[in-house]
């Protein structure tokens, strides 16, 4: 999703860092903030966040790789997460994960070669009663069939 | 006469058309120059009628579901006409499935609007705090205890005594933790007192700050409930303006304040130690125990750590006395259990009841079997390290104890149905994969384990030494078992050795040659 994301900027990045690094055990929190205004988590930020915090840079790294959510570079403009854990496994999810899969000629944690569509498994979104799920760009969706699928997957890919 | 309109804001039902729903009224109302009042309501869980859409009248709330945005100026007819409609399901509180409960936790969820203390208010909330403010720490402490409340988690450890530990140790500084990282496939009922009833939760939270002697909260919500995370903070930010949190909460002596902090998709963060690691700012690394967090927990200091359903249930007891808890429930299991019915079932969402309703009753009879309409094969009972359990022990109460004692765990409350299409040699892979995937990597049973499990079933599956592959199986399995520092590669094996025991005839052809070399 690099569109609606601001591109990398040094003076930003310092901003919104000072913004949150006063909280108590900040890191997570900036490391949220800066991929919320960036798309993905800027290589340069992590030595500043280091400094801001009083960490070393090894240990913000630890804190940035540690975590599946923040990514080291943007995802494409939309991003496709489908519920892969059991409830949605026990209402057909792997045969609708495989039918997204085909669909976009790539697999699940990869993007398409147009930067179009980022597909991703997502463990669980809490909408195990109205299984399988799948959120596209924070726009939740359940009760997934083929159609609702293959109407996801073309609206990622507009 | 202005028409008062509930549709659900909670996940669920936006993820199944809620928000659509609330447009289409809004304007059909509009077009048709009816006057009607929204409510963004939380669920009743009922989530296979969501959305959900309820009609105040004299004769109580008439609920209509499921409810598509096409269906609404037909239901717009009906409301104001005679209420009949293909979708009319009655009056809510009489349908069976709800009926049948004993919510004392969810008695609010799906009924106010969860933005609005004063409905909160209104609906019997606050009182359990104003009574705590009422009475000594040793009083709360009692209550609690006496309650049997315990961990709604999923430990099950009793809360009473948790809380006690806290309030007896001396530090300068003391902190209550939410535990909101509910990360359990087949569990939502975390998600869904906070988006359908944040109050509560914040009361509870309260009550335990008032009782240690803590002025700050934090509530770590996972990043996969954007929703949540929307709802807490727009109930922490009204408690605040209503003087129920911050300085002189209630116009007493007592200080609290909360904030919430959103996760970043590591499952093992639901663990309490490295949830406490990860509000630090750190990896969510497992620490290991002693110190219990109640001695050394936030930023070193006495924490209180608890689940939603922990806090939630705290102002039930203490608006209406410990007895009125422990009156619920079977042995040392008291209380009620926010049950989760999930999976491949026809009548899913959340079911509260006592402890001790039977496996098979809520499977069958309250989950009316699958929706695919195919027999139930397995179950598998509190999440992702949760026991699957065949047909055969369906008489299992819910209850910790009688579950632990068929080798398995209530958890978090979370049930998954699987009919026979399920494959259980690939549902224990998937548990050694899980386990792998989200290992903190702290301890070597549970990093190198999973991934040898994963590898060895694979074996298995490609029908290579069965026999000799399945007793390694279960070797890892003990040392996971016996070996891990937490309960992620600790109760893996649940999974994969129940899949094992109950379902041998998934794992390849029975070792008949070793019988027949006798």
């Amino acid at each position: 999703m690099t569109v609606g994301y601001e591109p990398w900027d040094t003076a930003r990045g310092a901003e919104i860092i000072a913004e949150h690094a006063g909280l108590e055990g900040a890191t997570l929190v900036i490391l949220h903030a800066l991929q919320e205004a960036f798309g993905y988590v800027p290589e340069p930020a992590i030595p500043m966040v280091a400094e801001a915090l009083n960490l070393s840079r090894a240990e913000v790294h630890g804190v940035f790789t540690f975590y599946h959510d923040f990514r080291k570079q943007p995802a494409g403009r939309h991003i496709l997460k489908l519920c892969r854990a059991e409830a949605c496994q026990a209402a057909g999810g792997d045969a609708l994960a495989a039918r997204a899969e085909a669909k976009l000629g790539i697999s699940l944690g990869h993007t398409t070669a147009d930067d179009r569509v980022t597909l991703e498994p997502i463990y669980c979104l809490g909408l195990c009663a109205t299984a399988p799920s799948a959120m596209l760009d924070g726009r939740l969706v359940g009760r997934l069939d083929d159609a609702r699928i293959d109407a996801l997957v073309a609206e990622a890919q507009r | 006469m202005t028409m008062r309109i509930y549709v659900p804001r909670d996940a669920a039902a936006v993820a199944v058309g809620a928000d659509d729903v609330a447009l289409a009224f809004a304007q059909a109302a509009a077009a048709r120059g009816t006057a009607i009042e929204i409510i963004r309501n939380g669920s009743r869980g009922l989530c296979w009628l969501e959305p959900m859409v309820e009609l105040s009248t004299g004769q109580g709330r008439i609920a209509f579901g499921p409810v598509t945005a096409g269906d609404v100026p037909s239901l717009l007819d009906a409301m104001a006409g005679n209420g009949q409609h293909a979708l009319w399901l009655g009056v809510t509180d009489e349908i069976p499935w709800l009926k049948r409960q004993t919510r004392l936790t969810f008695v609010r969820c799906g009924v106010v609007d969860p933005r609005s203390v004063d409905d909160y208010r209104a609906h019997g909330g606050y009182r359990g705090l104003e009574r705590a403010l009422t009475l000594t720490s040793d009083q709360i402490l009692a209550d609690v205890t006496t309650s049997g409340l315990r961990g709604r988690g999923g430990a099950g450890f009793p809360t009473g005594i948790k809380w006690k530990t806290v309030a007896q140790a001396n530090a300068d500084r003391k902190y209550i933790v939410c535990n909101a990282d509910e990360g359990d496939s087949g569990t939502f009922a975390d998600r869904m007192i906070m988006e359908g009833d944040p109050f509560v939760v914040i009361e509870g939270m309260t009550i335990a700050g008032i009782t240690v002697g803590a002025t700050k909260g934090y509530i770590y919500i996972r990043s996969e409930y954007p929703h949540a995370v929307e709802a807490m903070n727009a109930a922490i930010t009204a408690a605040r303006r209503a003087g129920l949190l911050g300085k002189r909460i209630g116009g007493s002596a007592h200080e609290f304040d909360l904030e919430v902090r959103v996760g970043a998709g590591a499952y093992v963060c639901g663990e309490e130690t490295s949830l406490l690691e990860s509000l630090e700012g750190r990896r969510g690394i497992v620490r290991a125990k002693p110190p219990l967090p109640a001695h050394k927990g936030l930023f070193g200091r006495p924490s209180v750590i608890n689940n939603v359903l922990s806090f939630a249930a705290i102002p039930f007891i203490l608006d209406n006395g410990a007895k009125a808890y422990a009156d619920f429930g079977m042995g040392r299991s008291r209380g009620t259990m926010p049950i989760q019915l999930a999976g491949n079932i026809k009548y899913g969402g959340l079911f509260e009841t006592a402890f001790g309703v039977t496996l098979g009753d809520l499977v069958d009879e309250i989950g009316g079997g699958t929706f695919t309409g195919r027999p139930v094969r397995a179950v598998q009972v509190g999440g992702p390290l949760g026991a699957y359990f065949p047909r055969a022990l369906f008489d299992t109460p819910f209850d910790y104890e009688a579950f632990a004692a068929r080798d398995g765990l209530i958890g978090h409350g979370g049930v998954v149905v699987f009919d026979d299409t399920v494959d259980m040699v690939k549902q224990a892979r998937f548990a050694m994969e899980f386990c792998a995937v989200e290992s903190c990597g702290k301890c070597t049973p549970c990093r190198i384990g999973s991934t040898r499990g994963v590898e060895t079933i694979n074996k298995i599956i490609n029908g290579e030494r069965v026999a000799e592959n399945l007793a390694v199986v279960e070797d890892l399995c003990n040392t996971m078992k016996f070996g891990s520092l937490c309960a992620l590669g600790g109760f893996t094996p649940y999974p994969v050795m129940s899949a094992l025991k109950h379902f041998r005839e998934d794992f390849g052809p029975a070792p008949a040659r070793l019988q027949a070399a006798e």
